[in-house]
């Protein structure tokens, strides 16, 4: 029993008994996380460096957490306060961490396919903490875990994935995994932040119709406009996409039927998403990230037995 | 010469059919009544008592001894949960083992703690079990249940007060715990 691969470097290349474990795992580690004393000494002869070349708040937080419930080492590393702002290359930035014997790296970056790259030069394990526009692995993980918890299974469940799509690993590692576990995907948003050939590609239904989406499915993932990764205008104004594609109460109460409302943040309130709906009943985004270090617990776990073991 | 090979045949068919049953599945329902009743003795109110059963295969002799408890007190005095020690063992480098569900919905602070498992071996398991039951609490007593104890083969300073049945074995043998939920039959075997 262990994981098919020695880095999470995307969903693409896990298998569905890869999910199915991380997800059985998680599920014994949110139980931990219950605990009077909330910490396994699993990982205690483990370094483990977050190397965070882009910004981030959850992600960042939550694996971290994630390694000190485990016991690991854990060493932090942001971008904007290091020698990569004196042209130090990521490789030579990394092979210098890793002489301080460093077992694992969580990396996010903002090229797509960085860790691939690390991946391929560097002995230590790699989990990819979000590259680019490419994937988010633990993110569709952690949104699948709670999708489950909250529907028992991910076989036939709708989901809705609706906003910027073109831009988000979020919602292409999303796509992958819900696939891979029997659901069914349908992306929404307008025409310029849907990639053209989606369909074709990855076998999603297209909606540019929001309340078509929200009339199909069970779940809507609903994702933020990544004006950092647009270099041209792709719609005439936020508030005109709040009227277009954000999501209200008035909007769902015209649907009349339950959807549960997931994000993975941060939230730009009154975009996508207006607060009432975010703080609503139907919304599960905090307990995604409660369940975030859970699902990195199982991933961590899992990768420093893999590479043990090998 | 041939008769000498087909004497080695079957030595080693004699050899290889050493297959000794410890205990039926009879002498295993009585051993069982025979522990609860230990255990009542020594814990004749119950109301500090709580019983925890270890994951995997534990539970299968927990399940069966409450049971059994619940035949000759009430069954609202008996608390009882059940802990994996996955995350705690210490050879988590070697194997990497499928954890299990830990269900614990009560304190242990203070409480005399009784833990269950099947066979008790070189001690390393339980050893992860106190490190595991610790982080829930500090218990006023931890004792230890065992329905096989096999005895001179510990690795830690360990024992159990209420034993089904001591055995000496040796480090190459193995004894094999079957149950009627899992294997069809409830039965140990020692091979």
């Amino acid at each position: 029993m262990k994981l098919s691969t020695k880095h999470l470097l995307g969903i693409k290349n896990l298998t569905t008994q890869d999910i199915e474990l991380i997800l059985s795992t998680a599920t014994q580690f949110k139980e931990v996380l219950q605990r009077p004393v909330k910490k396994v000494p699993s990982l205690r002869d483990i370094t483990i460096v977050n190397l965070f070349y882009e910004n981030s708040t959850r992600t960042r937080m939550s694996f971290e957490l994630a390694e000190k419930r485990l016991s690991a080492d854990t060493l932090n590393f942001a971008a904007s306060s290091s020698s990569a702002k004196k042209g130090e290359t990521l490789l030579d930035t990394v092979n210098n961490i890793l002489s301080m014997k460093v077992d694992m790296v969580v990396m996010r970056h903002s090229a797509s396919g960085a860790p691939h790259f690390l991946a391929k030069h560097i002995p230590a394990a790699i989990v990819n903490a979000g590259d680019g526009i490419n994937e988010h692995p633990t993110q569709a993980l952690l949104d699948a875990f709670s999708m489950q918890e909250q529907f028992g299974t991910l076989k036939g469940l709708r989901v809705a994935i609706i906003g910027d799509i073109m831009h988000s690993r979020v919602a292409l590692s999303n796509i992958y995994l819900l696939g891979k576990m029997g659901a069914e995907v349908m992306v929404a948003g307008p025409p310029t932040l849907i990639p053209k050939y989606i369909t074709a590609a990855l076998g999603v239904k297209v909606t540019y119709n929001v309340a078509e989406a929200l009339q199909w499915c069970d779940v809507a993932n609903v994702l933020r406009i990544q004006l950092e990764r647009q270099n041209q205008p792709l719609f005439s104004s936020l508030r005109e996409y709040n009227l277009a594609y954000g999501i209200s109460s008035q909007l769902l109460d015209s649907i009349g039927k339950k959807i549960t409302i997931m994000h993975p943040g941060p939230i730009n309130r009154g975009v996508e998403l207006d607060s009432d709906v975010a703080d609503g009943s139907n919304s599960i985004i905090l307990n995604q990230v409660e369940n975030g270090v859970a699902v990195r617990m199982a991933v961590l776990y899992l990768l420093a037995n893999h590479n043990n073991q090998s | 010469m041939a008769v000498v090979h087909r004497c080695k045949a079957a030595i080693f068919i004699k050899i290889f059919e050493l297959v000794k049953t410890l205990l039926s599945q009879q002498q295993i329902a009585l051993t069982i009544k025979r522990l609860a009743h230990q255990i009542l003795e020594n814990h004749i109110s119950l109301t500090d008592t709580v019983f925890i059963g270890l994951q995997p295969r534990g539970i299968f002799v927990s399940d069966r001894l409450i049971n059994e408890l619940q035949q000759l007190v009430s069954p609202q005095q008996i608390v009882y949960g059940k802990l994996d020690i996955t995350f705690y063992r210490d050879d988590v480098r070697q194997h990497l083992h499928a954890a299990n569900k830990t269900d614990i919905l009560f304190s242990i602070e203070n409480k005399q703690v009784i833990l269950i498992d099947d066979v008790l071996w070189t001690g390393r398991t339980i050893r992860a079990a106190l490190d595991a039951l610790l982080d829930f609490g500090r218990p006023a007593k931890v004792e230890l249940c065992a329905l096989i104890d096999r005895r001179f083969s510990r690795e830690f300073p360990i024992q159990a007060e209420y034993i089904g049945r001591s055995i000496d074995t040796f480090a190459t043998q193995k004894v094999l715990v079957r149950w009627a939920e899992k294997d069809g039959q409830d039965e140990i075997v020692l091979i």
